[in-house]
């Protein structure tokens, strides 16, 4: 600890040492820093130990007498020894101290003077500092000086289990609450838009079009062609046996355009966009943007979650139809490759495969599915709380809660379909 | 509590505030806080960090809502707690703020950010928002920084063009959370300036958040001092009088710089 207390300072106790009684006797303080040419010397030599020890005046006064070198890295002194030296015979009216062969301290004696201290204010015995060197005792001062004025804003401290369990579940409450609160204000303002009158600037969902729209379309491709590809492969092991290997083409076709073309989609664009919504907004809320708007009477659900909302809705259902094609190309690679179809035939298969409705529902479901995903980004950016780490959770929350929307929301299209019979 | 008379007294009440309790969920910041900001008045809100100060300023711009029994807040005679989503709008439509961090959009130009809000209010054309802007831009010395995002210009600037959105429509209350807040000592100086400038031009009332000494004096007509201890308002009147007469040896040591209770 380098520079802690005076470093070679040197003070005389000498008045309160005659005070009780010790006459004659010079206390002599120092403090070193370690690094301490002389403090490094005496280390490697290993001869100065920690000494305490205790002698009692005919007054009734208790001398500790520290001695020797107190460093952190001998570990800590417990005050058992003091305490039993406190009971055991008449108990002292009075302690004071004797540092004349202290050569060195840190940390050590000050932890230890403080348990004193404490001992000293619950027996009640008068505690006389003078004989300690003179940044001990200014080091002790200030760690008695109580905090001023400064609150804590969540009274924190360790809690009871069953109470933190309280809390765990208002939280969640309060967070169904916000959700709900946020969903009816989405409802308002998609209203507002129906009627012509929601307001956020074009070049905000112009930009956000192309951020969702075109700049997805890479990576989409290359899922949608693994899906396919992936597809063709399992249905191609197993139909092969039947000699029905033709009917990969029926496989991916339906698979592709049914669920797997939308699902994908939407769980590329949960992870891409869904995440970058919630960041964006989370920031936003952290940088006061968010605020700002709500005081210029601007709604930050018209301006910020609409056109982003509009942007997925429009985006997907054409993301949803590029992915059915790769795949079902991805599905065509693994037929002409390795099943020797022609590429015609597959192309025929597939397409006396595929119904149109299937094709209609797949596109369908990809427009909720982006609903969602925006709705979820958008709402988890906006509860964010105000720090870097809260956008991150944010954005985790987003891809999520966006995943588990989604693949919900399939189960119960697939409900619905099978009863109307699409 | 030690409350120096004000010398706008006489004038009219702007923003009235009746026993305001302030609360994150059960922990209560501040209870029965009540004070009036006059028209025209430079209104400062002091006290050490974290006590308090920014979640005012929240109150009386609606980001935050008293809960029933909390207390009330009024705009002239119009009550602004508790009002209607479209009542507070309109109320708001008369605010200007400028938040701690500025709180520029980063997405828009300098320009934008203004015209932002011209957009909302006004009919004006393309043309004459970007005249306004430029105008507001020019008032705050950022003439030709119009096409400027907020990520290419210093903080200082930030703050300044922050100050240039929050007076786009001539605001009749205008408030500072922490102006000089991260600035360097001219540019807060500037900015003071800046604000005196503003209430001479505009006539509005200006309510600003700060613990700056300097700021402090510079702008201060009135004041409160929030407490955390006692949780509420220790002291209220002109910050001069304040440091020279209140009674209350913390508030003076505040206004001092003096370690506690202690006067140089």
């Amino acid at each position: 600890m380098p520079g802690f207390g005076p470093c070679g300072s040197r003070q005389a106790g000498g008045t309160s040492a005659q005070e009780a009684g010790y006459t004659g006797e010079r206390i002599l303080a120092a403090g070193w820093s370690f690094g301490d040419a002389t403090g490094m010397e005496q280390a490697s030599l290993g001869v100065e130990r920690r000494e305490l020890s205790f002698d009692r005046a005919a007054d009734g006064t208790l001398r500790i007498r520290l001695g020797g070198s107190w460093r952190i890295q001998q570990g800590l002194e417990s005050t058992a020894l003091l305490e039993r030296e406190i009971r055991g015979k008449p108990k002292p009216t009075r302690i004071a101290y004797d540092t004349g062969d202290l050569s060195e301290w840190d940390s050590s004696v000050l932890t230890f003077l403080v348990k004193v201290r404490d001992l000293c204010e619950r027996e009640g015995i008068a505690s006389d500092l003078a004989g300690l060197p003179a940044g001990v005792r200014r080091l002790l001062d200030l760690s008695r000086a109580a905090p001023q004025g400064e609150q804590a804003r969540v009274v924190s401290g360790t809690r009871s289990p069953l109470a933190r369990v309280g809390d765990a579940a208002i939280a969640a409450a309060d967070s169904v609450v916000e959700q709900l609160g946020f969903l009816g204000e989405v409802a308002l303002a998609s209203a507002s838009l129906l009627r012509g009158r929601a307001r956020f600037r074009r070049q905000d969902l112009l930009l956000v079009l192309q951020q969702t729209g075109a700049e997805a379309v890479p990576i989409i491709g290359l899922i949608g062609f693994l899906v396919g590809l992936i597809l063709a492969f399992v249905g191609a092991v197993q139909l092969r046996q039947f000699g029905a290997a033709i009917f990969v083409a029926d496989l991916v076709g339906i698979g592709m355009v049914r669920e797997m073309g939308a699902m994908m989609a939407a769980i590329v664009m949960a992870g891409r966009t869904g995440a970058a919504f919630a960041a964006q907004l989370g920031t936003m809320k952290v940088t006061q943007e968010i605020d700002a708007l709500i005081t210029m009477g601007i709604s930050p659900v018209e301006f910020l979650v609409l056109p982003r909302m509009i942007a997925l809705f429009l985006m997907m259902p054409f993301l949803c139809l590029y992915a059915d094609f790769v795949g079902i190309m991805g599905g065509a690679a693994v037929g002409v490759g390795m099943l020797d179809i022609s590429l015609n035939t597959y192309i025929e298969e597939t397409a006396s495969a595929v119904d149109p409705s299937d094709l209609f529902g797949g596109i369908f479901k990809s427009a909720v599915y982006g609903l969602l995903i925006a709705i979820c980004g958008c709402a988890s950016g906006m509860r964010c709380r105000g720090s870097a780490a809260a956008v991150g959770e944010a954005t985790t929350r987003a891809v999520v809660s966006g995943i588990v929307a989604v693949i919900a929301a399939c189960g119960v299209f697939a409900v619905i379909f099978f009863i109307l019979g699409i | 509590m030690c409350a120096a008379p004000a010398s706008a007294l006489t004038s009219t009440a702007h923003i009235t505030v009746r026993n305001l309790t302030m609360a994150y969920g059960s922990f209560i910041l501040m209870r029965d806080l009540s004070f009036v900001v006059n028209r025209g008045e430079i209104f400062i809100v002091m006290g050490g960090s974290g006590c308090g100060k920014s979640t005012l300023l929240r109150y009386l711009i609606g980001l935050k809502e008293p809960g029933p029994g909390e207390g009330e807040i009024f705009y002239g005679s119009e009550r602004f707690s508790g009002a209607t989503a479209e009542e507070k709008a309109k109320i708001r439509r008369r605010f200007g703020v400028l938040y701690q961090s500025g709180a520029l959009w980063s997405s828009l130009t300098l320009a934008e950010n203004i015209g932002l809000v011209l957009e909302e209010y006004t009919d004006l054309t393309a043309a004459e928002i970007r005249e306004v802007a430029s105008l507001k831009l020019s008032l705050v010395g950022l003439k030709g920084f119009e096409d400027f995002y907020p990520s290419e210009i210093s903080g200082g600037m930030q703050k300044r063009a922050a100050l240039a959105r929050a007076i786009a429509l001539d605001p009749e209350v205008l408030f500072f959370d922490e102006p000089s807040a991260g600035l360097d000592p001219i540019s807060s100086r500037r900015l003071d300036d800046l604000i005196l400038e503003l209430r001479e031009s505009l006539r509005a009332t200006i309510v600003v958040v700060t613990h700056e000494l300097a700021s402090i004096f510079a702008l201060g007509d009135n004041s409160i001092f929030l407490d955390p201890d006692k949780k509420t308002i220790t002291a209220s009147g002109p910050p001069k009088e304040l440091r020279d007469h209140c009674a209350d040896p913390k508030v003076r040591s505040f206004l001092t710089r003096a370690a506690d209770g202690v006067a140089p």
